[in-house]
């Protein structure tokens, strides 16, 4: 089952996101896509799975031209996208069976999903509502979707983003394991590190063009970088600042303060969420601890919980600050304040009456990022701020986040990959099982990932 | 400077309603009547004259004005009032039971205190599926449709009970006072004042949609609900709540409206389905206030245009209903290619 795309271009209005790009796959191969934010990759899977038609060139599965979703899908073309696409109000086993195709509905598709999930080997409980799944199981959720109906092609947007370490391991394995049983696997991802395990190939994107495209062996994560960006990744050393005001006392006693970056390490679901959550205020979380002065919250789910996506730059602007804005809305001051934020932020693709959808996932992020840094809060709070983003775009948010600290403000970061916690904190917090530790800053990694599984090891 | 997808947005509304036309068009010829005659007694009807257009077109868009910015209110809010009719039926009851009341007071007392009746009967008959809503999470798109027959019923059962006139042989109210009425616009129309109360009711709703902080949480609640609770910090319930309720008092205004500026006394079937003509005004004026505006203009001659129609050509009214039908089905589907 080979899948081949031909000298494909896509324009979006005067913006050309793909520019004659020819990709393939091969059955019992890994080929990683690698680029930076709005590079095309996504754009160019969406073609592939027949969700996008390209203005010129030609995808075919076999020989055979794929034109929609429905014969995409027929031709064992199965994608994990980068959002999650599983209707929330239905149960794990319903999702399965609509991705699918089957002709069950209620329990009749739980049991019969249940029997996929077995085969897959990836956990899932088939009667839970997706609703109730946390991130890391909403995306095992989308994986398990793409699989059900035999794909024999599969894309991957993605697929590591939320994971904690030890799934990504298992992840990566279980797409060795479909290649080795004849699969044509093409995996996208920022972490080079995922792709360098795994991939065969590497077809790397710039700005819709392809720079590289090469067997895996001979290449490293310099010559990677350089591809997708044209240099040297440019990194910002950590900024120590000196502990100041009293900013946030938690629960058991624990002071977080002025001028520090707190690295929160957990493995999903074992309440990083629910702390970060009650330190931003957010409604419906616990109040047993107090915050001094504004808040600022950078939240995981940038789509459903930071932008309106049909909302301008400077609507969202205004949607950060709402509940405490003046009655009557001073449209020139936001107009004026978001075009110096994107300025200062160098987000890309639209001004301040353009809609903020319209912008890649990196500039919609950095945008996020302004509006919650403006005006110096006192306290930063940031779920997975990179999550998705590549290495550049990431870059740039840990120089902000740095530079927040600097200035004074109390940053409370978590992510999901557990060497930028690393790389940002000043001080370190491990929760386990919803018990909040405190480590030592020079803990190696090991013990922080044991800490993490709620081994006990340091005194 | 037009933006490109509003640009588009627009085009597509106007071929939206042009398409609704063609298939009346295409119904007149398949069912066999005189398409050019129909046609002609349809716009004749509408525009013909003075009188067809301060008399029918211009009295007919005022409650279909008034009940599209109810809609839209809720709609932009992510709420669906399908029960406007209803709301409209119980305003319709408070302002004729005010009207009845006020007798001795003057216009500059009356007509307020008419028109806040409306208001107040719409908002009410709202109460219960906002409730159902916030309490149980029952869809108001159920509730209010359902409450619809309630009003019916509850207008039947006041035009022969309580509010049955003092002669008690038909099953309708008395006038209401004179002070109660809404003045007519020019001598010999039947337009009123109730135009004008629309119209700078769509001009305030605008300023309050674009430059209101509520009007913004309003649409913001409605756009990106989630995003609007985490980051924004509003309580997005509450803010489709009162969206809601604004709905049925507007809704509800429109039914005062009309019997202040037009019936002057309750009747079973006052509204010839003006609550769900309004639907499909507010999705034509993809709820933006201007947008109902020109809408309800237009279905006003529709509905003006259909009695005429009705009247020299011999096609039934309701035959104008295919537009309706196309328009809400084309808006809907249009709604799924917006962001």
């Amino acid at each position: 089952m080979t899948l081949r795309l031909t000298d494909i271009t896509k324009r979006f209005g005067q913006a050309t996101a793909l520019d004659g790009v020819t990709f393939d796959v091969a059955p019992g191969e890994v080929h990683a896509l690698l680029g930076e934010n709005g590079a095309g990759k996504t754009t160019l899977m969406r073609i592939t799975a027949g969700l996008l038609t390209a203005d010129a060139g030609e995808v075919s599965v076999n020989g055979v031209a794929v034109t929609s979703p429905a014969l995409a899908r027929r031709h064992g073309v199965g994608m994990v996208h980068q959002h999650f696409t599983s209707i929330p109000a239905l149960s794990v086993g319903e999702n399965v069976a609509l991705s699918a195709g089957w002709r069950e509905t209620g329990r009749r598709a739980e049991r019969r999903a249940a029997s996929v999930i077995a085969r897959l080997g990836l956990p899932l409980d088939p009667s839970r509502l997706a609703r109730e799944l946390s991130a890391q199981l909403r995306q095992r959720l989308e994986i398990v979707q793409a699989l059900a109906g035999d794909a024999r092609v599969l894309l991957l947007d993605e697929p590591t983003a939320v994971l904690a370490p030890r799934e990504v391991v298992e992840l990566l394995a279980l797409v060795r394991h479909l290649a080795a049983s004849g699969a044509a696997v093409v995996l996208i991802s920022h972490k080079l590190s995922d792709v360098l395990q795994v991939a065969d190939r590497v077809t790397v994107l710039r700005r819709g063009r392809v720079t590289l495209a090469a067997p895996m062996a001979g290449h490293d994560a310099a010559s990677l970088s350089r591809a997708m960006i044209g240099g040297e990744v440019e990194r910002t050393p950590p900024v120590r600042g000196v502990p100041g005001a009293t900013r946030v006392v938690l629960d058991g006693g624990l002071v977080l303060h002025a001028g520090e970056i707190v690295g929160v390490a957990a493995i999903e679901g074992n309440g990083q969420r629910e702390l970060l959550r009650a330190i931003a205020g957010v409604a419906g979380t616990r109040t047993d601890l107090s915050v001094t002065g504004r808040v600022a919250f950078i939240p995981e789910d940038r789509t459903t919980e930071a932008v309106v996506d049909a909302f301008t730059l400077e609507e969202n602007l205004l949607l950060g600050e709402l509940a405490t804005a003046t009655n009557w809305i001073d449209w020139r001051a936001l107009r004026s304040r978001t075009t110096g934020l994107v300025a200062a932020f160098d987000v890309r693709g639209g001004g301040a009456a353009d809609p903020i959808g319209a912008l890649s996932g990196g500039n919609q992020q950095k945008f996020v990022l302004a509006r919650a840094l403006e005006g110096e809060p006192a306290v930063v709070v940031a779920e997975d701020p990179t999550r998705g983003l590549d290495v550049q775009a990431m870059t740039a948010v840990h120089g902000r986040l740095r530079a927040a600290a600097a200035a004074g403000s109390c940053v409370v970061v978590h992510s999901s990959d557990l060497d930028e916690v690393l790389e940002l904190a000043d001080r370190l917090l491990v929760i386990a099982g919803g018990v909040i530790r405190e480590l030592a800053i020079t803990t190696s990694r090991d013990e922080v990932g044991d800490a993490m599984l709620g081994v006990t090891t340091a005194p | 400077m037009p933006h490109p997808t509003r640009f588009r947005a627009a085009l597509y509304t106007v071929g939206a309603f042009l398409l609704g036309l063609a298939a009346l068009t295409a119904f007149l010829a398949i069912a066999g009547y005189d398409v050019g005659a129909s046609l002609a007694a349809l716009w004749q009807g509408a525009f013909g004259s003075r009188q067809a257009f301060l008399s029918a077109t211009l009295v007919r868009a005022t409650p279909l004005l008034l009940l599209g910015l109810a809609f839209a209110i809720g709609g932009r809010a992510g709420g669906f009032n399908i029960g406007m009719e209803g709301q409209f039926a119980a305003g319709a009851i408070a302002a004729t039971w005010m009207g009845l009341a006020v007798g001795g007071a003057p216009p500059a007392v009356a007509l307020p205190l008419v028109l806040a009746a409306g208001l107040v009967g719409g908002a009410l008959w709202m109460v219960v599926p906002v409730a159902l809503k916030v309490r149980f999470g029952v869809t108001e798109v159920i509730s209010t449709l359902l409450l619809n027959f309630v009003a019916e019923a509850a207008v039947s059962w006041a035009v022969s009970g309580p509010l049955q006139e003092a002669g008690g042989s038909y099953p309708q109210s008395d006038p209401i006072a004179v002070a109660a009425r809404l003045p007519r616009l020019f001598a010999g129309q039947r337009l009123h004042w109730g135009l004008l109360l629309a119209l700078l009711l769509a001009v305030a709703m605008a300023i309050f949609f674009r430059h209101h902080r509520l009007g913004f949480a309003l649409r913001a609640a409605g756009a990106g609900p989630g995003a609007t609770a985490i980051v924004g910090r509003m309580p997005v319930d509450r803010l489709v709540a009162a969206a809601l309720l604004a709905s049925g008092a507007i809704a509800g205004l429109g039914g005062a409206v009309e019997v202040s500026g037009v019936s002057h006394a309750l009747y079973q079937r006052l509204s010839p389905g003006y609550g769900f003509t309004a639907i499909a005004v507010a999705l034509l004026g993809r709820l933006r206030p201007g947008g109902v505006v020109m809408a309800a203009f237009l279905f006003g001659a529709l509905e003006a245009g259909a009695g005429a129609m009705q009247r020299d050509a011999g096609v039934p009214a309701v035959a104008v209903q295919v537009v309706q039908a196309v328009v809400i089905l084309a808006m809907v589907l249009g709604a799924r290619e917006r962001r």
